[in-house]
């Protein structure tokens, strides 16, 4: 089944907001997949040149040996721990060389985001349970994807849980399963896209990151998509300015958008919608099969 | 007996209970139900007369197994609204999602604005009327009753259609296996009127609609065979 929510605020009122609508919508969405949860939020916008990187290591490690180590290519850089062995870490470089010396350093540790907005946070459990770890609610942010999964395609760890980020500032979040993701895979991987596990839906979001370094926009990538993968999605796709929706031709998994002057809402329900200020005027309408919604800063 | 329950401070369990418990002795008891706010489950299994209004959008099968009893929702419905419903009313304001009226074996559907998708999987002999445009694989394997369509129809109508009568205004993107046009006689706009009249449906002439149906060619029944059952 799978639940998946996308909020994207219009206003820099909502944007203080942010983080308190988007837990309850994905709290409200827990009975969808109880299996793992993640977020990922768009804020705290990095100057020019600095990159912003969410890791988290499957084995204890310290704070200043990250940074020390770090600090040995990236002088400036600074390292902050926060729950559950995650470590937000800034520095001055570019994305691929930062992540491939990280992994290379520390082979336990697994990039869950990079760009200059993007935060992705993930842990096994329920929604509440990454929700309250990374106080999400206090949280602001101009928009904000989130999943909460009830595993069929592989195996339930934090590696294994959407969002999945394989590109600087671009995420993707997936109800449903893919079946051509293996060979997909494969063909990815000699392209030069990084993949973290096995999982199904990280195939798509390498999919949409390659398409993007082949200088597409995410609409034509995702118009590509529609012809390359094989099964049934229901996509929630994060970038830099905003978020994009695409449902399979089939459509047999749920979504519904609503819209206000103030934001712009998807969830897998709309009962995920309802609680949104508003919600009860606005218009609410179920993506038609097969077209790309989006919308941008 | 006029009855409110507020879904913001109850639970669809205690509602459905109460609403089970009404009706008694063929007395109508109208009961309005605020905050669903999405929920699922609402109204399911009535089998007595009751007038159950909903302000609000409600989530999944809504007004499933329904008998006897209407249903009012006041805004959308989530998937599989009046699935498997025996007989009564059931009307949609708004807009419905996948599956609405699957199964149905009697009763009316009325839906205000569209349908998703596979409307009227497998009918059984409910009439489902829907005044906007009707979602791919619609009335897919429908085996008796009626749908009308007042505007367009998604891809592959009436795929593997058995004897479902479908009535629709506006294109269709394309019809399913064994589902063809047929001719529409006076005995079939005397029948549509009368369904769009039901319906309150003043803004659409009979005379505008096309019919469609089966083709008996992917169903094989021989009355020769009728021995070897």
């Amino acid at each position: 089944m799978c639940g998946i929510v996308g909020l994207f605020a219009k206003t820099k009122e909502f944007e203080k907001e942010l983080g308190k609508y988007f837990s309850g919508m994905l709290n409200e969405m827990t009975d969808r997949g109880p299996d793992s949860s993640g977020c990922a939020i768009y804020h705290n916008v990095t100057k020019a040149n600095i990159l912003k990187i969410v890791a988290m290591s499957e084995t204890p490690l310290s704070e200043n040996k990250l940074l020390d180590t770090i600090r040995q290519s990236y002088p400036a850089a600074s390292v902050q721990e926060l729950e559950s062995l995650h470590f937000l870490i800034t520095l001055e470089g570019e994305s691929k060389e930062a992540i491939l010396e990280l992994n290379q350093c520390f082979p336990n540790l697994k990039i869950l985001s990079s760009g200059s907005s993007i935060e992705i946070y993930k842990a096994e459990g329920l929604p509440k349970n990454v929700l309250e770890k990374f106080s999400i609610s206090s949280m602001t942010g101009s928009h904000a994807l989130g999943h909460t999964r009830m595993a069929t395609e592989s195996a339930i760890t934090t590696a294994h849980s959407h969002p999945f980020s394989t590109g600087d500032d671009l995420c993707l979040v997936h109800n449903g399963s893919l079946s051509n993701h293996n060979r997909l895979r494969a063909k990815l991987q000699k392209e030069g896209i990084y993949f973290s596990s096995d999982n199904d839906s990280e195939v798509a979001a390498g999919y949409l990151a390659w398409r993007i370094k082949q200088g597409k926009t995410i609409e034509e990538a995702l118009n590509h998509a529609l012809e390359d993968l094989d099964g049934f999605y229901t996509f929630a796709i994060g970038t830099k300015d905003g978020f994009a929706v695409l449902r399979d031709p089939i459509a047999c998994k749920p979504a519904v958008i609503s819209e206000t002057d103030h934001w712009v809402a998807m969830a897998s329900e709309y009962r995920a919608i309802a609680l949104l200020p508003g919600a009860h005027s606005a218009p609410a309408w179920e993506p038609a099969p097969g077209k790309i919604y989006s919308w941008s800063h | 007996m006029s009855l409110e329950y507020d879904l913001a401070s109850g639970s669809t369990r205690e509602l459905n209970k109460k609403l089970h418990a009404l009706g008694i002795a063929n007395k109508t008891d109208k009961i309005c139900v605020t905050n669903p706010n999405g929920a699922h489950a609402l109204a399911v299994g009535l089998t007595r007369p009751l007038k159950v209004n909903i302000k609000g959008h409600v989530g999944y099968y809504c007004a499933g197994m329904n008998q006897i009893a209407e249903v009012n929702i006041d805004g959308n419905a989530g998937p599989a609204v009046a699935e498997n419903m025996m007989s009564g009313y059931v009307t949609v304001t708004g807009n419905v999602s996948h599956y609405a009226g699957a199964t149905s074996h009697g009763g009316t559907l009325l839906v205000c604005g569209d349908a998703s998708s596979r409307c009227g999987i497998s009918l059984k002999g409910a009439d489902i009327i829907i005044k906007g445009n009707v979602g791919h694989m619609s009335a897919f394997m429908a085996q008796t009753g009626r749908m009308v369509i007042c505007g367009d129809a998604g891809e592959t109508l009436g795929d593997s259609i058995y004897e479902t009568k479908l009535y629709v205004r506006g294109s269709i993107a394309s019809l399913g296996t064994d589902c063809v046009q047929k001719s529409m006689t006076e005995k079939h706009k005397n029948e549509l009127e009368t369904l769009l009249i039901s319906a309150g449906i003043t803004g659409a002439d009979a005379a505008e609609f096309n019919r469609f149906g089966s083709a008996r060619k992917l169903y094989n029944f021989k009355v020769d065979n009728a021995d070897a059952y």
